[in-house]
């Protein structure tokens, strides 16, 4: 059997995907030794942009038949690879939050980066105030963007990070001349075991230091809703994928609540308006809602969900 | 007219990194920098947000070593609230910081590094890596990813959720540690250290003798060092103490985390989004390979060199074989490889007294009746890639006013940037360089897994 060449790259991103692509586990020897053909990985492999001895001028990776991206777009560097990357590829996965909605780096739209210099480099208690640093670096676009903002993609794969399940299960579909592999558009309250009464009286939302209240012995199963325990839990509005093909959600698990890191549920949700019917539906106000914004958007900023406000 | 070589992208590290290596007309270093190329603000956007919730975004900076930051974000958010934690919330805590430890350095040394030293510095870069490994030893390889593997496992099954983790709250963690997952957790734990055991006498006795006249000129300068040591006796701590700050004759300060700004600065240059970390009480920082100032390195071997003995019984006896052959402090940059897994096998044997401390089990693990509060709270731990240092104000109602965070890599921005001048000027002459040559100078950075 011929291998399948991939070539894979990480731009606005904190490794935690590719963490994910190894969490695949044991086959993925196997996978390496007769199926995947790595021809570009940053993480794994010297592979340079600009030749092995750096002297070329244009940045350049290798075709292969299926491309892997996570992280969102946040400076010129990572437009130009994704641009290259999606000159290169047949086929194109955004791998994880970041690559398909902006992800926890994309909250960064709700303020300006005159804003975020200015403490990072003059106002920080350690810093000794300097000019911003430009040379040699990329310069920061004006927002982070999710990959389709610059690119057609062709397989989203949220999830921050993606279970593996998801990961080896769309490998395994390209592997096997697939390409219309998708994950199911359900909210995570749908893979959620615990306990649904559907009464009304929340009249405060609790903090997350407030804890849920279980009893550790017995299963989740036995355990009542979170958000109808009065944590702001965001299953209704999220994307189900976290506990893999098979598993409860993993906040769930942890017996803390969802935060929507598989982002909305669908392309066209408006998690902003979606949540406040589930609010209303356990009797509590939705606008005594804390850092709204803050909850419902922590990981969908890019698309211009996110923004300066006046 | 001379040249510029870029190293980009710098390969098998967890970051985004490039170098540029400036030649001048006759073909030797001029310069050599390290350029670290993002800027994603989490000091920024964790700003009005609810203290508590900080822990559960900033594990993003890194998803490598996310629960490091989890913990030391709810360490700062604790302080910022005022809370004290039961025995049993600390002790879980630190189980899983011990646990996130073991895939994280099975992961450094089998995947990131070994290329350079099983296959060599000069094989070619489509074998010099972790499927060439495959290749050249497949049994080991085998082994080495499920133990990886069954590391992290065990882990998210535990916690729920191993990359990203949720489990530790404000006030402790999340849920409590049962009988039956003890015992599991306690036979895992022991088949890791047996491997950590096997991996570090394997590196000892055949991986590093081959290398030992590259570990005495790779990358290698005088500098101090940050870590943190166990106040009663100065032993070697990942999860809680004070800081060590030693400089590069072996004196040292010792200090709460509180007290970092008093010894901590960072200075910016106009090459790198990434700053330059360094001790305020040496002067002014000075990137100089040869006399540099105010320069100190963090991550494993920082905290061998600062500490006066390692905390459990097989890792002191590796500490002695160390000293022994090196001495204290030790400048070798390659031996951060060595004093990597040293610290493998603490974290084992560490984990494996907590599993076996009663209070594990506890049935108080988170404290109660928090209140929101205005407060000021600094988190420290040490991170698999050094000290890690958040530092968080809140308003009133517990909204995040003022975010710091001092992250275990860019401690060793200033070192890592004199590793590669320093083995750039060494390597290449009168125009002469190769992927070798280039390699080795990636090496020097990988050597500090950032």
């Amino acid at each position: 059997m011929t291998k399948v060449t991939v070539a894979e790259e990480w731009l606005n991103s904190c490794a935690g995907c590719e963490i994910a692509i190894l969490n695949i586990g044991d086959v993925l020897v196997d996978l390496l030794v007769n199926n995947l053909d790595f021809v570009h990985i940053p993480v794994l492999i010297d592979k340079k942009y600009f030749g092995q001895t750096g002297e070329e001028k244009e940045l350049s990776i290798p075709e292969a038949v299926v491309g892997i991206v996570s992280g969102g777009v946040r400076n010129e560097e990572h437009k130009e690879v994704l641009l290259e990357m999606r000159k290169k590829c047949q086929i194109l996965i955004a791998l994880g939050t970041c690559a398909t909605n902006g992800g926890i780096p994309a909250l960064q739209n709700m303020f300006s980066d005159e804003d975020l210099k200015q403490f990072y480099y003059k106002d920080s208690p350690t810093t000794d105030p300097a000019d911003y640093p430009t040379e040699h670096i990329p310069p920061l676009l004006d927002k982070c963007s999710a990959l389709d903002e610059f690119v057609k993609v062709d397989l989203s794969l949220p999830g921050c990070p993606p279970h593996p399940d998801w990961i080896a299960g769309a490998i395994l579909s390209l592997l096997d001349g697939k390409t219309d592999y998708r994950m199911p558009e359900r909210s995570v309250c749908d893979a959620c075991p615990t306990i649904r009464e559907s009464k009304k009286g929340i009249e405060d939302i609790k903090r997350l230091y407030d804890g849920a209240e279980y009893d550790p012995e017995k299963p989740l199963n036995e355990m009542r809703c979170l958000l109808e325990q009065g944590l702001l839990c965001l299953g209704p509005v999220t994307h189900v994928g976290c506990g893999g093909t098979k598993g409860a959600p993993n906040c769930i698990s942890a017996r803390v609540p969802c935060r929507g890191c598989y982002g909305p549920i669908r392309k066209s949700a408006k998690p902003l308006v979606d949540y406040m019917g589930a609010l209303a539906s356990i009797g509590f106000d939705p606008n005594k809602m804390l850092d709204r914004r803050g909850y419902l958007c922590r990981f969908s900023g890019a698309h211009g969900v996110l923004k300066k406000l006046g | 007219m001379g040249k510029t070589l870029n190293i980009a992208p710098v390969t098998r590290i967890e970051g985004h990194a490039s170098v540029s290596i400036h030649l001048d007309d006759s073909g030797n270093v001029s310069d050599a920098r390290m350029h670290i190329l993002s800027l994603r603000g989490f000091e920024q956007f964790v700003l009005g947000r609810p203290v508590e919730e900080v822990p559960r975004i900033v594990t993003r900076i890194c998803g490598i070593c996310p629960w490091h930051h989890h913990l030391a974000a709810n360490k700062a958010a604790d302080g910022c609230l005022g809370v004290e934690l039961p025995p049993t919330g600390r002790k879980l805590r630190e189980l899983c910081q011990m646990m996130a430890y073991i895939p994280d350095k099975i992961l450094h040394f089998y995947f990131l590094a070994a290329p350079d030293f099983v296959l060599g510095p000069d094989a070619d870069y489509s074998v010099r890596n972790v499927v060439g490994i495959v290749g050249a030893n497949p049994e080991l390889a085998k082994k080495v990813v499920h133990m990886r593997y069954k590391g992290q496992m065990m882990l998210e099954k535990f916690a729920g959720k191993v990359i990203h983790p949720i489990a530790g709250v404000v006030g402790g963690f999340s849920k409590p540690l049962l009988e039956e997952e003890r015992k599991e957790i306690l036979a895992g734990i022991q088949e890791l250290k047996d491997f950590s055991v096997f991996t570090i006498k394997f590196a000892r006795e055949e991986v590093f003798p081959k290398y030992l006249d590259a570990v005495k000129i790779l990358g290698v300068f005088p500098s101090g060092y940050l870590g943190t040591v166990r106040p009663s006796d100065g032993a070697l701590e990942l999860y809680d103490g004070e800081l060590r700050l030693m400089d590069q004759n072996g004196n040292y300060d010792q200090f709460k985390y509180s007290e970092y700004l008093d010894y901590i600065g960072e200075h910016t240059e106009p090459w790198s989004y990434g700053k330059f970390p360094y001790a305020k009480k040496w002067g002014q920082l000075k990137l100089d390979e040869n006399d540099p100032v105010g320069v100190y390195r963090a991550n494993c071997l920082a905290r061998i060199n600062v500490c006066d003995r390692m905390r459990t019984p097989l890792a002191q006896e590796e500490l002695d074989i160390f000293r022994k052959n090196f001495g204290r402090p030790s400048h070798l940059t390659l031996l951060y490889h060595w004093a990597r897994l040293i610290e493998l096998v603490q974290a084992c044997e560490r984990a494996e007294e907590l599993l076996n401390d009663p209070e594990i089990t506890g049935r108080e693990y988170r404290a109660k009746n928090i209140e929101p509060r205005a407060g000021d709270g600094v988190g420290c731990v040490e991170a698999p890639r050094g000290t890690l240092i958040h530092h968080y104000r809140t308003d009133d109602n517990g909204m995040v006013t003022m975010a710091n965070m001092v992250v275990a890599t860019i401690n060793n921005n200033a070192a890592m940037n004199l590793s590669v001048k320093q083995t750039a000027k060494a390597l290449i002459k009168d125009g002469k360089y190769d992927q070798g040559i280039l390699n080795r100078v990636e090496m020097a950075i990988r050597a500090y897994d950032p």
